[in-house]
């Protein structure tokens, strides 16, 4: 049970304030999700890059394991996260190099833009700590969580990353995850917490596995997962977004030429540069909708 | 031997009725395949299930001096909605009197539970079907249920509330709406719940304008702007998930949580749901408790309990588990006369017996308690039923005060968990207590 | 509004909405036939919820959830979207909004008037009980579920499943029905519909400016008044 924002812009003269935007539209939704928050932002990358997003316990000597990883590999400390940026070639040896000197580092996201952080606490505090409001990109997720039926941790925050510049925000409750989880897990997709939205974002990454676009996962998702939910989905490209047939979960979008913009409620959006002329709606139920930086 | 004797008869088995296929089951297929319609009927589960029985308090002896029954004083006050509400409410017994609408009761039988719950200083609750003059009239107390029908809601009926109790579910239905058949939909009632009469009418299973925590709070948030954040807001659940259901009406905003046990009854639903969703109230409590512990909102957002509470023990053992006060529905309407064997001949009558009678929907109560029927009303007389109600309250009260005194306690609310002990593992599992005699709490390792 | 309406400005950049809805529930009944001009709402929750008073609210910008929720007497005037259950069990009065309001428009409303200028979302006037709803633009799926008295008049298209369950409520729509709920049905315009459909136009400010006979009627078949076991897969 939580709030939801997202920001995809059209205008590039907005990109350096991408953060400061997302930031305001995350605090505000923090009455519907007081426990834990998160954000994903796409800045910049390389083609021939790959951006970890690692994190850590408080205190964390990341420098110190950076130095172990070798030359070509950059460094960005912010709080208890760290963006490991490296040449796309060395992704895996690396991923198994973490695994083997660093087992209390967990890798939370990787893609050659997407950079994602979460945490325990209020999502104003959360922003501040990792200095949101000064990030630029182009587009970018958030959540704030009320936890309903798993614990309050950062693990069990979002967004959930489903695959390469690939995450998952959700507000709602799922009522079959369990089955699901269990298939996925004999399809040998793991999953680490007990959070339902997790279950969401592992059953994505599984379809697009088996060659499904993300626009078709989403189509498929809403066959396969039972109950209450509405979906944010961000990509290397845009974001997409999927409400449950019933509906019920609360959601506004607005759009005017500078951005498109979600929120779980109408407050979330009204802090946004020229809102008062936005074209304002509700996604409708069980329609897959997609905004993309190519089509843009 | 005489060859025209005929062999003596093998012994015969007696005749063995099944355990799974006993009498009851088989009348309900009967009767499922003569109707086509699933049994409706009200009360609450009627199996056997763990309860309060299966605990024990452990008096004081040596180690612990209990207190002087009669002389040395034992409180059993209690304040319910301090955490918000600019006007909370103060009982003097920790016994309340739960919601059951005007609709599924007659008139004089909501004035009989005002007067008796007025007496003793206690609060009463409307239902679904809106708040009567009767009620309002006769309760000192009153609190108003907020249900996803809104039958009779209005913002007056709010403003003379006492307080306000958002029902999520109800410990008979977690997830179900209600029925109330077309016999109940009198003229009055109809009019009240802007129905046709006489029709049966379906109620809702979710609230029409809010799903989940995160909505709920701004609901509450409405509710206390309407009311000038002057009443308490309680909401109730039906006992499935207590632990995430009561930590989530905390952070919603609630001043006061209702859990409400599978015991707890109903006017009317599924037979096969009351039976077969929701958990025992024993099984509840502690998860609730639990709940409000690791929030460190334990006695700051206040936990009533109710599903089959009949006496001052369960009234100890609830509040030992950690509830601050708990809520009677069907040991109320015994108290004011349903069920009672006076009536046997009516009840035989209607296929039933005294002791039996759950068709309460059916609106032929021999009692006159549970029907909207003029004639059958008049049977109840609210001043005397009122007063039976006083006197039952006022028994549990005593029975409480007694246990909570031998156990050495000035307050009904310092009894703890660990004054209680368990006679069956089940109910040490449930409540979180040792076993009679060990130290042993299964499960303890494992949590819930 | 008489001789002796005041006017109020409320800031809700620099005031609550405690402050304001506080200020509004002062207001007795008759006494001030007041005039209130509320600023940046910023979709805002519960604004100007539970007024008893004859009093004209306009707020200038789109609320948050349940305004004008359980409302009696006052006209409240939104110059924007409304989120969730705008008006919710309103009594009487008038609320009017200018642009889309979220799902639950109206929900359990006993009476008065709810007019919104756009589209109204999921489940407008679920469980209504004798309001007036016109939506000038269309309304989403589940609307009037569980219509219990009152109008609900739509001058686009109604999403699917309108008027499931529905009881005494009538429903008056122009365009399209994506589909109808369970027990709901197209009934014959009579002339007294015509009528009254008429009185909505007016109640909108309309009147002249549409037919009433480009409107279909929906209501109830009345088949699940008395379970019956040939229709319990409608349950």
């Amino acid at each position: 049970m939580c709030g939801i924002v997202g920001l995809f812009l059209k205008d590039k003269a907005l990109e350096p304030k991408l953060g400061e935007l997302l930031s305001g539209m995350l605090e505000i939704m923090t009455d519907r999700g007081p426990d834990s928050a998160g954000f994903a932002v796409y800045g910049a990358g390389a083609p021939d890059e790959v951006k970890l997003t690692l994190r850590a316990p408080e205190g964390y000597d990341f420098a110190g394991l950076a130095a172990k990883l070798g030359d070509g590999v950059g460094l960005s400390e912010r709080a208890t996260h760290a963006i490991l940026t490296l040449p796309a070639g060395r992704e895996a040896e690396v991923r198994d190099t973490l695994a083997k000197v660093a087992p209390d580092v967990t890798v939370v996201g990787a893609g050659s833009r997407m950079e994602l952080y979460k945490e325990v606490g209020l999502p104003s505090d959360v922003a501040v700590r990792f200095k949101l409001a000064e990030m630029s990109g182009t587009h970018g997720i958030g959540h704030t969580r009320m936890a309903t039926e798993s614990a309050v941790t950062t693990n069990g925050a979002h967004p959930f990353s489903t695959g390469a510049d690939q995450c998952l925000v959700h507000n709602g409750s799922l009522s079959n995850h369990r089955t699901v989880r269990r298939n996925l897990e004999r399809a040998g997709v793991a999953i680490q917490t007990d959070n339902d939205s997790e279950v969401a974002a592992g059953y994505l990454s599984w379809r697009m596995r088996e060659g499904r676009s993300l626009g078709e996962a989403l189509e498929d998702s809403l066959g396969d997962l039972d109950g209450f939910y509405t979906f944010v989905v961000g990509t290397e490209s845009g974001f997409g977004v999927l409400r449950d047939p019933i509906a019920c979960k609360p959601a506004v979008m607005a759009e005017t030429d500078q951005y498109v913009a979600f929120g779980s409620e109408y407050r979330a959006l009204a802090g946004l540069p020229g809102i008062e002329n936005a074209k304002v709606w509700e996604p409708e139920p069980a329609k897959v909708y997609f905004w993309d930086r190519a089509a843009a | 031997m005489n060859e025209h004797v005929k062999a003596p008869a093998a012994p015969r088995t007696l005749p063995r009725e099944s355990a799974t296929f006993d009498a009851y089951t088989l009348s309900e297929i009967r009767r499922a395949a003569a109707t086509g319609i699933y049994d409706i009927r009200g009360a609450g589960a009627k199996r056997k299930l763990p309860h309060f029985d299966d605990l024990l308090f452990l008096g004081a002896s040596m180690s612990r001096y209990p207190l002087e029954g009669y002389r040395e004083r034992c409180g059993t006050d209690v304040v319910l909605g301090t955490r918000f509400a600019k006007k909370p409410i103060e009982l003097k017994i920790p016994i309340t009197i739960a919601g059951m609408s005007f609709g599924s009761l007659s008139g004089p039988a909501k004035e009989a539970l005002g007067r008796g719950a007025s007496a003793m200083g206690t609060s009463t609750t409307t239902g679904d079907g809106g708040m009567t003059q009767e009620e309002r009239g006769h309760s000192t107390k009153l609190v108003y249920q907020y249900l996803p029908s809104r039958y009779g809601m209005n913002p007056d009926d709010i403003r003379k509330a006492d307080a306000i109790e958002v029902v999520v579910g109800q410990g008979a239905k977690p997830g179900g709406g209600g029925m109330l058949l077309g016999q109940k939909i009198s003229p009055r009632v109809a009019k009240m719940r802007t129905l046709p009469e006489g029709i049966d009418q379906r109620s809702a299973c979710r609230h029409p304008d809010w799903t989940g925590p995160d909505d709920l709070e701004i609901k509450i948030e409405e509710l206390r702007e309407i009311t000038d954040w002057e009443k308490p807001i309680y909401v109730k659940v039906g006992a499935a998930r207590p632990y995430y259901d009561t930590a989530l009406s905390v952070k919603a905003g609630a001043d006061v949580v209702v859990v409400d046990g599978m015991q707890g009854g109903t006017a009317a639903t599924q037979e096969v749901f009351i039976e077969n969703v929701g958990i025992p109230t024993l099984a509840a409590v502690r998860q609730a408790v639990k709940a409000l512990q690791d929030l460190g909102m334990h006695r700051k957002v206040q936990l009533i309990v109710s599903g089959g509470i009949r006496n001052g023990a369960d009234v100890a053992k609830a509040l030992a588990l950690g509830a601050d006060a708990v809520a009677i529905g069907t040991a109320a309407l015994v108290a004011l006369g349903d069920n009672d064997p006076k009536w046997e001949a009516e009840y035989q009558a209607l296929g039933t017996t005294a002791g039996a009678y759950d068709d309460w929907h059916e609106g032929r109560d021999p009692a006159g308690i549970t029907t909207q029927d003029a004639e059958l009303m008049k049977r109840l007389d609210p001043e005397i039923a009122g007063r039976r109600l006083a006197n039952y309250l006022s028994v549990m009260t005593l029975e409480a005060q007694t246990i909570a005194r031998a156990c050495g306690k000035s307050h009904v609310h310092n009894l703890e968990p660990e004054d209680l002990v368990a006679l069956t593992i089940e109910a040490a599992a449930m409540a979180n207590v040792p076993l009679a005699g060990t130290t042993w709490i299964p499960g303890q390792s494992g949590g819930f | 509004m008489n001789a002796s309406t005041k006017s109020h400005s409320f800031d809700l950049a620099t005031a609550s909405v405690r402050e304001l809805n506080a200020a509004l529930h002062a207001l007795k009944d008759g006494t001030n036939a007041s005039l209130w001009q509320v600023a940046n709402p910023r979709g805002l929750h519960a604004i100007a919820a539970g007024l008893d008073a004859p009093v004209t609210v306009e707020v200038d910008g789109p609320v948050g959830y349940y305004c004008g929720g359980m409302n009696k007497q006052a006209t409240i005037i939104v110059r924007g979207a409304a989120g969730v259950g705008v008006a919710e069990n309103m009594m009487s009065g008038r609320v009017e909004v200018a642009g889309d309001v979220s799902q639950a428009a109206g929900a359990t409303a006993h009476g008065g008037a709810l007019i919104i200028g756009g589209d109204a979302g999921a489940r407008c006037g679920i469980s209504m009980k004798g309001v007036d709803i016109v939506v000038k633009g269309s309304v989403g799926h589940m609307s009037a579920f569980m219509a219990q008295a009152g109008t609900l008049t739509v001058f686009g298209d109604a999403g699917e499943a309108l008027g499931d369950s529905i009881y005494e409520a009538r429903l008056y729509v122009r365009g399209g029905v994506k589909s109808l709920g369970a027990d709901c049905v197209e009934k014959e315009m009579r002339d007294e519909h015509r009528q009254e459909l008429y009185e909505r136009f007016k109640l909108a400010g309309v009147e002249g400016e549409l037919d009433p006979s480009d409107f279909k009627r929906y209501g109830s078949a009345r088949t699940l008044y008395h379970f019956h076991v040939d229709n319990a897969s409608a349950y």
